[in-house]
């Protein structure tokens, strides 16, 4: 396949019918509305399904039902629809049916506005819906990189039967950029056996999330604990970029991730030893590899969209052996490079130190700067 | 008078449980119609021969636990989502029964948004609607169904139409729709009416069979605990206080279902 300039919403949405999806439901909403109308387009043409729903409440929950025909099956929306979606992945996620989910984030809370961001990390991270359960999270940080996680994101959502959300955000979505898209795959030909289609031939099948047992519900429970173990151990990925002498690390996820990169290139041109981890894997989150870069780096500096919620993971990582720095900008603000490359300097210049609040700093000196 | 029977008569069997209709006891109170519905629902299923073509939506209320009670595949959905879960099964399966079971919290209330667009698509499924003017699991409080000065544990001196608003009819609304082919409201208080009954489920599922589009059927129910009544007393209460703000009577049948003798 030859690299095509290629918008991110709709590259994610080819790589989603490359990779077989069989049904799309979904609502609009800015900055992830040509995905949806992408595949207004598309699917009908392949004989596949697409409902445009009446809300994300319908959407989330017309994926639900075709997931437990064992079908394979996806939707997608942006921070204030995912929200309505939560009630959704909690059943599903209870039920164990696999599903994949696009959140293309734009700025909040609330209303917010369609700019890009990366404030609904806890919201995917954490969980969002009521109860316990994780959700595989994948962050890409080039539209190249939309498009292969998008086909892994089904690929893993199946292995596991789990939810598998692709969280990125309205520059991705936005952006063209040369890409190349995947092979055309053939839809699922089978059903898994645990699927609702019609008890022809075999007993019935009931696909519930409920377990009035307190025990029964625990069973549940340690399954799905069991399973994320499995996902924790097996699916964990990351970039790396000049650490192998770095003694700054810096850590962005998507689109951050991506702006730092440049700064860190150019921090690296002039002499700064400095390196970048970017986490593809949100959750799971990278713990160990950050755990190990402890023993070489001096600082951490941790730049997100948002006010710190990938900052906690990456401080549970480190658990204070060493400093770690913090930059954020928010409210659907994309940091400059130079900007970055400036925090770079400061953290040489004027090292954290383990024993000040590094919110509070971060807070401090960016507020001045405003 | 007595009556002798000769040792040598035969009996016919001139009824059994419908062999989709689960052999278990069910969670339901006495005097609940719940089960009246069930069986009508299993009765039907089983004469069109259905059994291994049916996916059933249970929804959140006594009702969740409808899947236990149904020897056909079952998925068990969100409060009110069960018109849109359906129409996910819908899409995939087309060539298969599929049907929700919803109480009027769910359905009125919570899910009013899933059951008007997904009459309105004219999606493929059959509703059946249990109208019985509370919400019975969580104890008996006011649902949109719950008629004017009915005492519930959240409208203690009865609803107040000033406050609490006005009762849903929602047979007459879905009707007033395009996409529905079939849209009906019956009693289970009484043996006429739940022939009646049993007819218009007959009716929707061969709607949905002959690809006719959305089909419902409304069912007023009894919920003697949480009205505070005896069984007989509820059956009562259906017919004296409940049809007169919810009418019986199909208020749509498309032309291809007319002249259709089930």
């Amino acid at each position: 396949m030859a690299r095509e300039l290629l918008k991110g919403n709709e590259a994610m949405a080819e790589a989603a019918i490359r990779a077989g999806v069989e049904a799309y439901f979904g609502y609009p909403i800015t900055p992830q509305t040509e995905l949806l109308e992408y595949m207004a387009r598309r699917m009908p043409e392949l004989g596949r399904v697409f409902v445009q729903a009446e809300s994300e409440i319908a959407a989330i929950n017309m994926v639900y039902g075709a997931a437990c025909t064992g079908a394979r099956v996806m939707t997608s929306s942006s921070g204030p629809g995912i929200s309505l979606m939560m009630e959704g992945l909690s059943y599903i996620a209870g039920t164990e049916v696999p599903c994949v989910i696009i959140d293309v984030m734009r700025g909040g809370p609330g209303l917010g506005n369609i700019a890009p961001s990366q404030g609904d990390y806890n919201q995917i991270v954490r969980g969002g819906g009521h109860g316990d359960y994780r959700v595989i999270t994948l962050a890409p940080a080039t539209v190249q990189e939309a498009i292969d996680l998008t086909v892994l994101a089904f690929d893993l959502a199946e292995k596991y039967r789990t939810i598998a959300v692709v969280l990125t955000d309205g520059s991705i979505g936005q952006m063209m950029e040369p890409a190349e898209l995947p092979p055309m795959r053939e839809t699922p030909r089978t059903r898994p056996e645990w699927a609702v289609t019609g008890a022809r031939g075999r007993p019935r099948r009931v696909l519930t999330s409920i377990y009035l047992d307190p025990y029964e519900e625990e069973k549940t429970n340690q399954r799905l604990l069991e399973r994320w173990r499995q996902i924790q151990a097996h699916e964990v990925r990351y970039r790396e970029y000049y650490l192998d002498d770095a003694e700054i690390v810096v850590v962005g996820f998507g689109i951050a991730g991506r702006v730092a990169l440049s700064a860190v290139r150019a921090a690296r041109a002039e002499g700064i030893r400095v390196g970048l981890l970017r986490p593809i894997t949100l959750s799971p989150f990278p713990y160990a590899v950050i755990e190990t870069l402890c023993q070489q780096a001096r600082a951490f500096l941790v730049v997100e969209m948002n006010a710190g919620q990938m900052l906690d993971d990456v401080m549970l990582a480190v658990a204070r052996r060493v400093p770690v720095a913090f930059y954020g900008r928010m409210g659907g603000v994309v940091p400059f490079p130079d900007e970055i490359l400036e925090e770079i300097r400061q953290v040489v210049r004027q090292p954290p130190r383990l024993e000040e609040d590094l919110r509070e700093a971060w807070f401090r000196r960016w507020s001045l700067a405003q | 008078m007595v009556t002798t029977i000769a040792p040598e008569t035969t009996y016919e069997k001139v009824y059994e449980r419908p062999r989709i209709l689960m052999e278990v006891h069910t969670h339901y109170c006495p005097g609940c119609t719940h089960g009246v519905a069930h069986r009508l629902i299993a009765e039907v299923l089983e004469e069109m021969g259905l059994r291994e073509h049916t996916i059933g939506v249970a929804s959140v209320g006594c009702s969740v636990f409808a899947y236990n009670y149904f020897d056909v595949d079952f998925v068990e959905a969100p409060h009110g989502r069960a018109p849109a879960m359906a129409t996910g099964i819908k899409r995939m399966l087309p060539d298969r029964i599929v049907f929700t079971y919803q109480g009027d919290g769910d359905l009125a209330s919570i899910g009013m948004g899933e059951i008007i667009h997904t009459a309105a698509r004219g999606e493929n499924i059959t509703v059946i609607f249990i109208n019985n003017a509370n919400y019975g699991m969580t104890g008996g409080q006011m649902a949109p169904t719950t008629i004017p000065g009915q005492r519930t544990t959240t409208t203690p001196n009865g609803r107040d139409v000033r406050r609490s608003g006005f009762p849903i009819r929602m047979a007459e609304m879905l009707a007033t729709l395009e996409g529905p082919s079939y849209v009906a409201r019956r009693s289970l208080h009484d043996p006429k009416n739940i022939r009646l009954a049993k007819k218009a489920i007959r009716m929707a599922f061969e709607a949905q069979a002959r690809g006719l589009g959305f089909s419902f059927v409304e069912l007023l129910s009894t919920c003697p605990t949480n009205w505070g009544l005896s069984p007989i007393e509820a059956m009562q209460w259906v017919e004296e206080m409940m049809i007169p703000v919810f009418p019986l009577g199909e208020f749509k049948v498309v032309p291809e279902l007319k002249g259709l003798r089930v």
